[in-house]
Order: structure tokens, then C-alpha cells, then sequence
């Protein structure tokens, strides 16, 4: 699948921050959404690739899917679970 | 096994008042059947119809619930004590801020970093910090112990901060109150303590109360604010703070100290027994030194106020175990800490079945304390301060004793005088000339009348006389001119 596959209500980027900023950020985020809406996430590489999916996931958010930009950042398309 | 069941105050009413029982058992059923013998009227309290513990009722033996034991068949130790409390007590509670009122916090861009730490954990995270951000919370007295309290909420994120005290910062403050420092000496308390939160947490709003707290303005004044901390250190802004928060239905978070020790506990919430439930009264004036009076390790408000600002936040956000029903006791020097159970009391003045107090009085303490006058007793004599003008003016032989305590001679110096606080006066009765007048002088004219009779007691037999209306009335007309007065 591609970005244009996903219906996205909003966008982030937290490659400007480091942990924990980039999982708390994405986590305000994420709770302004209602359930079942769609956020990107711009991220880094590296640490915070392996970081905040899994986060978001053990609070109850479902990764869709993580896209890699081929320039050391990558797009990660999380879908807002209840509460 | 000689066993001792102690009873709510809220369950008495089924043991004709009384608070503890002791008697023979080797079992939690055993005892309960004990009881029931002995307070027929206990069963009906006890068990439903079918004979099974009421829901309302919970028994603990020591400090352990018999649900986490073997329940009725539990088997009791020689010594074992058995409480009876009602099962509001404790657990989880209900955040004060409404689902509407959180929703409409935005967590901006800035605040992510600012307010990560809560906003990470997972008890608090971003619902807990909007709540936290939505809340309104007031601090009264902003001392020792309201100091701690405001810094902690401030850099919360609490949005909006009320800050109610009269006082202004004296030098003796600088030991205990760190919200204030040593330039804000002679600053009221509430501009220092704003300034100081400003520079702590510009997203917080400061709101400044620069007045005591009385039946007059207090409805208007708690009206805005979802919870209230009580910080004051006297009694009658305690029980004026508890009708208060009682009659509006908001709960409170009470703090206060002694020395070494400090109690906390959340009172007047709907589950909440409220400070006349657990004292229908104060101590009488003199018994208990007032705070400043007795001196306090520096480092226990920090303890305190932190813990007080803990129970506001989980208050707001509806998390954690509240000391709803429970009050902490702590003596930080010999680090004894112990969990006290407290029960709402059906008969109490304000909170009760039938309450005596359906609005806020301006409560006269020492009146409250039994100072009314005996009609059995002999009257006491009183001077109003045109007399006592007159009399110095003649260089009349006359004494004058300040009875009033150090801190408040330092605002107030009264030329001429003994001085000798109520504590002292049977030891120094001897400093008294009984063959001339003596005239006891305290702050309204109140504690005077106690001094008299203190001496009395003590066997002094000189002719005694009260300053009608204390320092406060004399000040306007002994030395008008005197700028040190007031
Ligand atoms: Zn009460």
C-alpha cells in the first residue's frame, strides 16, 4: 500500500525531537483524533522507528503501515484506537 | 482472646454512642456475635434481612480487610483489634473536571515538553494533564505549607491557581516558606506568592484573594474553584474553610502540622467525612500552641505540601487511591507513618442527617471554646482603653501584662507592659503587684478574660481588669499618633 491509500485526518512530524518527546508527541497527537481516524507520522530512522510504533501500539493504537522515504525518515500511518 | 472492636463514628448509632468494645472471641464471627449480644441493636446495622454483612459496612482486622482473609471465619490473636467502618472509605474516585471541560483543553506545542513527565505516565497521561490544566483550585493560606502546595499545582500546569491569604511575608517565614524569599520580606504573601508562580509556570493563572477568609466573602470566593486546599494554620479558618466546602459540596484537601508531625486527608467530598465529623469541636485556646508558636522541622511542609498537591491532582484527574476516608499521619523524626481510618458521622453539625449548620458563620473561637461567660461565676472586670488612656495620663499605679503570643508583640509593641504569654502567668503570678489594678491586654480583648481567669485559678486574689477590645481597640486611642500601631 501507498500514502494515497490511506485516508489521513492529520500529520505529524517528530523528527525535530528525540525520545520521549517523539512517543509523547505522537501521543497528543493521536488522543485529539476519535476512533478510527488516521495519523502520519514523519519519523527518523532508528530509535524512534523502533520506539513509537511499539508504544502506540501497547496503548492501544493499530500500526497500519510504516513507509520508508529512502532518506533516513519514514512515514507511519497509525489508526486511533477507543479508549 | 481478649479483642477490641472499635466502631466508626458513623455505626454508633447502633452501640448507644459507643466507640469501642472489648471482649471475648477467637473469631471475626464470634466477635460480631459478642457485639450483637451486647448492642442488640448493632445487628440491624450489621446484617441485612437475610442475615448477610451489609455491602456498607466493611471490618478490618488490624489494618487488613477480612475479604483479603478468611472473611467472617477469620481467626483473631490475643490483642487483636477489629474496626468497623463504612465501605465509602477509600478506593478509586471521580475526577471533579467533566469529560466536556477536559475535552476543551488543547495541549499546545510548548506544553508537550513542558508538561512531558505527566503526560508519559501512564496514570496521568494526556486525559490526566488536560484535566490537571482545566482545574481550578484554590489555596488557602499561602504559608509553609500552601506555599508547597501552589508551587507543586503551578508546575503542574493547574490552570488556574487562587491564592487567599491577609499576611505578609516577616523574616521568620524564610526558614519554612520557600515560595517566598528574603527580598519579598514585608510583600503581602499573595503578590510574592504570585510572582513566584509567574516565573514557575507563565501558562498558570495567579488569582490573588488578598483577604482573611470570613462568612462574607468566603461563598463568593470558594465559587470559582473546583477544589479548595486548606493550608491555614488556625482554627477558625479551618472550620469556616469545612462548612464552607461542605455547603458548596467541594472537596477539600486539609493539611496541618505540628513540629515533627502533619496530618493530611481529603474532607467534605460527597464520601468524604468533613473536619467536624472527625472533631465536632476545636481544643480549647491555650491547649494547643498555635504553629507559630511551637516551631516546625523546616523540611516537613516539603514533605506535607507535596503530598496535599499529590491528593489535589489525583483529585482532578479522578486517579489513584485519594485519602478519601483515610488520613495519613506522619512524624518525619522518629519516621512513623500510619494510615487512619475516618468515617463520615450521621450527627455531625454540617455534614449530617439532620445538619444544625446550613450556612457559614463567622465562628468566635474562643466562644466556641467555652469562653462565654458562667453566670455562677464572678464576673470580670473590664477597662475600655478612654479609661485606660485617662489613668496613664494621671500616672495612676496600675500593670499592664501582654498576654499575647511573640509573633504577633512584634507588629504591636504596647510601651511599659509585662509581658507574659497565658502558658506562663500562674508560674509569674508573683511579678504582679496585687495591691493596684492590673489590666490584661491580648489582641481583642478575648484571651484577657482567659488570663483573669487563669490567675484566679492559680490563686491570685489582686484586682484584675480586661482591656475591652484588646490592642485592636486601644491602638486608635492611646497613641493615635503611633505609626507602629497597626
Ligand atoms: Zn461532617
Amino acid at each position: 500500500m501507498a500514502l494515497a491509500d490511506h485516508n489521513i485526518t492529520d500529520k505529524i512530524d517528530i523528527t525535530d525531537v528525540t525520545c520521549p518527546i517523539t512517543f509523547v508527541k505522537a501521543k497528543v497527537a493521536i488522543e485529539e483524533l476519535e476512533e478510527g481516524e488516521i495519523l502520519q507520522i514523519h519519523l527518523n530512522h532508528g530509535e524512534p522507528l523502533e520506539n513509537v510504533p511499539r508504544s502506540l501500539g501497547e496503548e492501544g493504537h493499530e500500526v497500519l503501515e510504516k513507509i520508508d522515504n529512502g532518506d533516513g525518515t519514514w512515514e507511519l500511518i497509525v489508526r486511533r484506537g477507543a479508549d | 482472646m481478649n479483642i477490641t472492636v472499635i466502631i466508626a463514628a458513623s455505626l454508633r448509632t447502633f452501640t448507644n454512642r459507643t466507640p469501642e468494645v472489648r471482649l471475648q472471641a477467637d473469631t471475626v464471627r464470634e466477635a460480631l456475635q459478642a457485639l450483637t449480644d451486647e448492642y442488640p441493636e448493632a445487628a440491624r446495622g450489621l446484617y441485612d434481612e437475610n442475615g448477610d454483612l451489609r455491602d456498607f459496612v466493611s471490618i478490618y482486622v488490624g489494618d487488613r480487610d477480612i475479604r483479603s482473609l478468611k472473611g467472617l471465619r477469620t481467626e483473631l490473636q490475643e490483642g487483636d483489634e477489629i474496626y468497623l467502618i463504612p465501605a465509602i472509605a477509600g478506593g478509586a474516585c471521580e475526577s471533579v473536571i467533566s469529560t466536556e471541560r477536559m475535552k476543551a483543553v488543547t495541549i499546545e506545542e510548548k506544553e508537550i515538553r513542558r508538561y512531558s513527565n505527566h503526560l508519559q505516565l501512564k496514570e496521568l497521561s494526556i486525559k490526566g494533564q488536560k484535566r490537571i490544566m482545566a482545574g481550578h483550585v484554590l489555596v488557602a493560606g499561602i504559608g509553609a505549607l500552601g506555599g508547597v502546595v501552589a508551587e507543586r499545582l503551578a508546575a503542574a500546569g493547574v490552570g488556574t491557581i487562587g491564592l487567599a491569604d491577609a499576611e505578609t511575608v516577616t523574616p521568620e517565614s524564610l526558614q519554612t516558606q520557600t515560595i517566598h524569599s528574603t527580598r519579598d520580606v514585608d510583600r503581602p504573601r499573595v503578590s510574592s506568592a504570585k510572582d513566584r508562580l509567574k516565573k514557575l509556570n507563565p501558562q498558570v493563572t495567579a488569582v490573588v484573594h488578598q483577604e482573611k477568609l470570613t462568612a462574607d466573602n468566603i461563598e463568593d470566593i470558594l465559587a470559582d474553584y473546583d477544589i479548595v486546599v486548606d493550608a491555614s494554620d488556625n482554627f477558625v479558618s479551618r472550620y469556616l474553610i469545612n462548612d464552607a466546602c461542605v455547603l458548596q459540596e467541594k472537596p477539600e484537601v486539609f493539611g496541618a502540622m505540628y513540629q515533627t508531625e502533619g496530618y493530611v486527608t481529603v474532607l467534605g467530598g460527597k464520601d468524604s467525612p468533613c473536619l467536624r465529623c472527625l472533631y465536632p469541636s476545636p481544643p480549647p485556646v491555650g491547649i494547643v500552641p498555635t504553629c507559630s508558636a511551637s516551631g516546625v522541622v523546616n523540611t516537613l511542609p516539603g514533605i506535607l505540601g507535596a503530598m496535599m498537591a499529590t491528593e489535589v491532582i489525583k483529585l482532578l484527574t479522578g486517579n489513584g487511591e485519594p485519602l478519601i476516608g483515610r488520613m495519613l499521619t506522619v512524624d518525619i523524626w522518629n519516621l512513623r507513618y500510619h494510615m487512619v481510618h475516618t468515617a463520615k458521622d450521621s450527627g455531625c453539625a454540617v455534614c449530617g442527617t439532620s445538619p444544625s449548620i446550613r450556612a457559614v458563620q463567622d465562628m468566635d473561637y474562643e466562644d466556641f471554646c467555652g469562653l462565654r461567660e458562667d453566670p455562677n461565676e464572678e464576673p470580670i472586670g473590664s477597662i475600655d482603653p478612654e479609661e485606660l488612656a485617662r489613668r496613664l495620663e494621671n500616672n495612676e499605679a496600675i500593670t499592664i501584662v501582654d498576654v499575647r503570643e511573640p509573633h504577633e508583640r512584634a507588629i504591636h509593641k504596647f510601651p511599659g507592659t509585662l509581658i507574659i504569654p497565658i502558658g506562663q502567668l500562674a508560674r509569674r503570678q508573683k511579678e504582679l503587684d496585687p495591691g493596684i489594678d492590673t489590666v490584661f491586654v491580648c489582641k481583642e480583648g478575648k484571651r484577657s478574660i482567659l488570663a483573669i481567669r487563669t490567675l484566679r485559678e492559680a490563686g491570685y486574689t489582686g484586682p484584675m481588669l480586661t482591656l475591652k477590645g484588646g490592642f485592636d481597640a486601644a491602638a486608635q486611642i492611646i497613641f493615635p499618633n503611633e505609626g507602629a500601631w497597626l
